[in-house]
């Protein structure tokens, strides 16, 4: 019956569903919630939301699926979800976009220009305000702290993430996190081959390791943050170092999880309910490119944060 | 698995009462919603802009103190641009780019009931602050740092705008989606119809500024209630830092909200010209490197800030260059009015008034273009005339030629021609009057942005409020108009228009529910 109703000239034009306003009534209670909870005023709200969104996404997904495994997606469908799934991971590309344009505004022009030197009236703003701060990236001392000294309220960090504060290369674990980050995208490509060449095993084997080393990331994060927070004093608000390396990681790391849960859900798909051939497999495609996106955005991250 | 399959097939009339609207998946209802949503929000907006213009109405204060005016500014500009420009177009993509493109619906019809409902949730957010201590956000719709990171109630508004966005970015996936993947067979691309183009190149830009839109709103936050640096000098961070990131986003935004006006301005020129747009691939040309240019001009909005000489220079220059394509589709729209056979029905009359407000407009964009003149014009009211030029007579008005141009298709009924012209001329002097005196008092120096003004300002201010309160009102005569239409009127031939050419005037009027179920077959007489 599911053949029935395919014709490939016909576009598959979902009936009336309720799924979407119920998100945006759902969204609605997370962004008032979370807005609230941010300004204090309790976090009930924001918890009724998130999960309110989190399961309409689920079963939307859900839904979704089970379309698909009814024949009802014609290529043409299958190409719709193929742009699509491209432009979302542009919109988040520029996302990351604003976020390392910070980055760099802020070495190449904020910081000199605390410093001392200026665009038009060279020196005023380091002459005039912060007499005392040394342009240097990363900055140890604000410029609050360099003219306030312990009576600041933001100070820089005592130690920074650059290899430099480590005495060993093996313990510094942004190496280790690029390790396995490079790794699990060279699995997850092994697992995409071992799908088109129809080996379900050996597809669920790597798709199964990818899954494990993004946890291993994700923990490694969560340790790296540990340590900073515990013995190098660098935290959210240690100045604009602080700052940029906290938003950008912290970022980075969530879309990590995504990913990470993304691929799971497709091991689930495949190991469990059989999903994907060697021909139709987008949902996996589709989480491998957003593993590729997340893997990209985590060697500038590398480089720009960790190196240079 | 029959559950999903039971249900799509044999369901072709629109369902009854209310659930039809609130679980729809048809992408003229959709559209539908878009533009009462957006009407809603034009009236809302339009009345704060009422209150603006009364208490500007004579100096010193009457009706409003300082914060409630910054207050009603601000959410003027918001509203007006989130909930007013941006939808009235995306609903006009949803009725029109289907049926123009040959296409059964939006290729993601789910999605594009989602990226609708978002945008009440939005606007509850971001509307409840005026029923909280501190009140609605007054930092104007820039909200440049530090005054917004030191206002109360802006995590409201943060996540009211994170929501708008995430139903811009998908609302444009999906138009994107649609265009790339949907057209009928033998539509290639330099066939598309203008407006298809205006949009893709549209939901482009959205694609691509709305996240650094949504990523200037989290630093705003961190900023003011987690203790982050990016904007605080002490820290080591800047507020300049700020107005990068924002008109980074904001000035593609700009071009958002006026390529589908060009689009919608290239079609009823030519229909009511009666002849085929003159040079059809260099409007498309000259849309996509206005397009490209928007990303390189950003810091001419903040010429005053404090730059290097280089970096005022190369935004002076990149900025004059989008005058080279804006004058190409300024100069095809007049050869295509030259020598046409015209009629002056509404849409035509509003298309005109469109081609010479918004050259108006972007003249005094040019001078505001100019570095050294702008040291004099910066946060002046003409700085508000100039963009009330380019919006209000510019995108405004294409949005309102559009509807009359396509309401008979929508409803089946012709509107009233005679009150449609009214509205038109009680719009065209009433904006005029609004924004005309503004340059005059912006070039002697009245800054935006505050509640009182100096008394030589007086006569200008008074003619420019009564102006407002016309242009106010007529729109009442414009929402008769259109509700008139819904339910009455001459019935509509299925070409409307003697000189109409696409495909969305070969279907019957109204328009079915369900168009092109199969794609049309296009040959080479087919005009689309």
């Amino acid at each position: 019956m599911a053949t029935e109703s395919k014709s490939p000239e016909k576009y598959y034009i979902p009936d009336q569903s309720r799924v979407p306003i119920i998100f945006a009534v759902a969204a609605l209670f997370a962004g008032f919630g979370a807005a609230s909870a941010v300004q204090g005023n309790g976090t009930t709200i924001l918890y009724m939301g998130l999960v309110a969104v989190i399961a309409t996404m689920a079963y939307w997904w859900y839904l979704v699926t089970k379309e698909s495994q009814a024949g009802l997606d014609t290529p043409q469908l299958n190409n719709s979800y193929v742009y699509g799934m491209a432009w979302f991971i542009f919109s988040e590309v520029m996302f990351f976009f604003a976020f390392f344009g910070a980055l760099f505004y802020i070495r190449t022009i904020a910081i000199p220009w605390l410093g001392g030197e200026g665009p038009t009236a060279k020196g005023l703003a380091g002459e005039l305000l912060w007499p005392e701060f040394e342009a240097t990236w990363p900055p140890m001392i604000t410029p609050e702290e360099s003219l306030l000294g312990e009576n600041a309220i933001t100070k820089g960090p005592d130690e920074s993430m650059y290899l430099k504060s480590f005495s060993s290369v093996l313990t510094w674990l942004p190496l280790w996190n690029t390790i396995v980050l490079l790794s699990s995208s060279g699995t997850v490509h092994f697992a995409h081959v071992a799908l088109k060449q129809n080996n379900r095993k050996r597809f669920n084997f790597w798709l199964a390791i990818t899954v494990f080393l993004a946890f291993v990331f994700v923990i490694l994060q969560a340790l790296e943050y540990y340590e900073a927070y515990a013995h190098l004093g660098l935290t959210l608000n240690s100045g604009v170092y602080g700052t940029t390396f906290f938003m950008l990681t912290g970022f980075h790391g969530m879309h990590v999880l995504i990913g990470g849960i993304f691929l799971l859900t497709q091991l689930v798909r495949s190991s469990g309910f059989k999903h994907f051939s060697e021909k139709e497999h987008f949902g996996f495609e589709a989480a491998s490119w957003y593993w590729h996106f997340v893997d990209v955005v985590w060697v500038c991250l590398f480089l720009f944060v960790y190196i240079l | 698995m029959s559950a999903v399959v039971e249900h799509h097939d044999h369901d072709h009339g629109p369902k009854k009462g209310l659930t039809r609207w609130l679980f729809t998946t048809n992408h003229k209802d959709i559209g539908t919603l878009y533009l009462w949503f957006s009407f809603l929000m034009f009236l809302t907006g339009g009345a704060m802009a009422m209150g603006i213009r009364a208490e500007l109405f004579e100096p010193g204060l009457q009706l409003l103190d300082p914060i409630k005016y910054n207050q009603l500014v601000t959410m003027h500009g918001l509203i007006m641009i989130f909930g007013g420009v941006m939808p009235a177009f995306v609903g006009l993509a949803n009725w029109l780019i289907p049926m123009q493109i040959g296409a059964p619906d939006m290729a993601l019809p789910r999605m594009n009931n989602l990226s609708f409902w978002l945008l009440p949730s939005a606007f509850t957010i971001l509307l409840s602050t005026a029923f909280m201590e501190g009140g609605m956000p007054g930092f104007g719709w820039t909200f440049y740092a530090p005054l917004s990171t030191n206002y109360p109630n802006i995590a409201y508004f943060v996540f009211a705008i994170h929501i708008m966005g995430i139903s811009s970015i998908m609302g444009s996936i999906n138009v994107i989606v649609t265009i790339m993947n949907m057209r009928a067979p033998g539509i290639t691309l330099m066939k598309m119809p203008l407006f298809v183009w205006s949009w893709l190149i549209t939901a482009y830009l959205l694609i691509a500024v709305m996240p650094v839109l949504a990523g200037a709103v989290t630093m705003l936050l961190m900023d003011a209630y987690f203790g982050t640096s990016f904007f605080d000098a002490a820290g080591g961070g800047d507020p300049v830092l700020f107005q990068h990131i924002f008109w980074f986003f904001g000035h593609p935004e700009v071009y958002i909200m006026i390529l589908p006006a060009f689009g919608i301005t290239s079609h009823i020129i030519s229909t009511f010209s009666r002849k085929p747009l003159f040079g059809h691939a260099s409007m498309v040309y000259a849309m996509v490197s206005i397009a490209v240019l928007s990303f390189v001009v950003w810091a001419h909005h903040m010429f005053t800030v404090g730059m290097p000489l280089v970096a005022e220079l190369f935004f002076m220059w990149a900025t004059m260059l989008i005058a080279i394509p804006t004058g190409v589709k300024v100069f095809n729209w007049v050869a295509t009015i030259f020598k046409g056979s015209i009629t002056y029905e509404t849409p035509m009359l509003f298309a005109i008034a469109f081609v010479v407000l918004f050259t108006i407009g972007g003249f005094s964009g040019l001078m505001l273009a100019i570095t050294p003149a702008d040291f004099q014009y910066h946060d002046t009211y003409f700085v508000v005339a100039h963009f009330h030029y380019v919006l209000v007579p510019g995108a405004v008005f294409s949005i309102m030629a559009a509807v009359y141009y396509w309401l008979p298709k929508w409803t089946g009924n012709m509107y009233d021609e005679t009150m449609g012209k009214l509205h038109f001329w009680l719009s065209f002097i009433g904006v005029n009057v609004t924004f005309f005196p503004q340059h005059f008092v912006g070039l002697a120096g009245m800054p935006r942005r505050y509640a009182d003004y100096a008394l030589q300002f007086a006569e200008w201010n008074a003619i420019s409020s009564i102006g407002a309160f016309l242009f106010g009102a007529s729109q009442l005569l414009f929402l008769y108009i259109v509700v008139k239409s819904v339910f009455a009127g001459k019935k509509a031939t299925a070409q409307v228009w003697d000189g109409a050419r696409g495909l969305e005037w070969t279907v019957a009027s109204p328009a079915p529910y369900h168009t092109f179920e199969i794609p049309p077959k296009i040959t080479k007489s087919t005009k689309v």
